[in-house]
């Protein structure tokens, strides 16, 4: 077994800072040996969680930071991603399948982690989203996979 | 990556290839012409970084919009990640597309990535096939 692991940071509001993070955190999944399907969950949802943070969040700026905290162990990944922005409500942010918003070219990364993660909770008023990802999850459950059984 | 039969498939239509390169970065797409049709491969494996996605999505805009093509295929396969960013970058060009009176079908998407798709159902919106004799078939 594993000794659990645990990586926090702070990154300027900057895209390429926010990839690099990235790289070490699936570094430490690889290290794990989660499966392919778990690093591809947490990569998608940590790309998703730090862009939020860095664009909307922080709006870009320079003088302000994002911080990301990760425990890992051989059971579950926790990524707590927090920026210094105005906060949002996560539940005014529009249902990307309605005909209405369907062609429109954002809002998905939201719904895309919540169909990925164990558990996707927003807190701070929106400045801090907790991902967790199990070990092995069935996620994302698709439509037709519920139809079937 | 191809499968021999569609190697042949391809090499007994007039085919054209080129690719779309920044002189400071890697290429990010190969084009083929078939019959008219232009198949376009997305070479990286990580379509995530926002700079990156920025320079594809206008590529890609520049086919429809500078080159005048109004038939196009995106071929997948070799895509392993891809986020919301590049998503949005697909519903434009199918707008454009559209706008233009023109068809544009995705093809060779890994499971993965297709259950992006579906998710956010976009197969919806977006004609999707498994590969590219399909989509060739779809003109």
């Amino acid at each position: 077994m594993v000794e659990p692991k645990h990586f926090e940071t702070q990154i300027p509001s900057c895209m390429t800072d926010g990839l690099s993070v990235q790289e070490t955190l699936i570094g430490l999944m690889e290290a794990f040996e989660y499966s392919l399907r778990d690093v591809f969950a947490m990569r998608l949802s940590l790309e998703e969680a730090i862009t939020n943070a860095i664009r909307h969040g922080n709006q870009l700026d320079p003088q302000k930071t994002v911080q990301i905290c990760c425990r890992i162990d051989d059971q579950r990944m926790e990524v707590v991603v927090t920026d210094e922005g105005a906060g949002f409500k996560p539940e005014e942010v529009p249902d990307p399948t309605l005909d209405e918003f369907i062609e429109r070219p954002c809002g998905r990364g939201l719904m895309l982690m919540r169909a990925y993660l164990s558990r996707c909770e927003y807190s701070e008023g929106g400045r801090r989203i907790t991902m967790v990802r199990q070990r092995n999850s069935p996620l994302p459950i698709l439509g037709d996979q519920v139809a079937n059984g | 990556m191809f499968a021999a039969g569609r190697r042949k498939h391809w090499s007994s239509k007039n085919v054209i290839t080129s690719g779309a390169r920044d002189m400071s970065k890697n290429r990010r797409i190969d084009i083929e012409e078939i019959s008219g049709i232009t198949v376009v491969k997305l070479l990286e494996k990580k379509i995530l970084d926002e700079a990156n996605i920025e320079e594809l999505g206008k590529e890609l805009f520049g086919l429809v919009e500078t080159s005048g093509r109004r038939k196009l295929i995106l071929e997948f396969s070799d895509v392993e990640y891809l986020s919301s960013a590049a998503l949005g970058k697909l519903i434009t060009l199918h707008k454009k597309v559209v706008a233009a009176k023109g068809k544009l079908v995705l093809c060779g998407i890994p499971k993965e990535i297709l259950e992006v798709f579906k998710i956010t159902q976009l197969d919806r919106i977006l004609t999707i096939c498994a590969d590219l004799d399909g989509a060739i078939a779809k003109f």
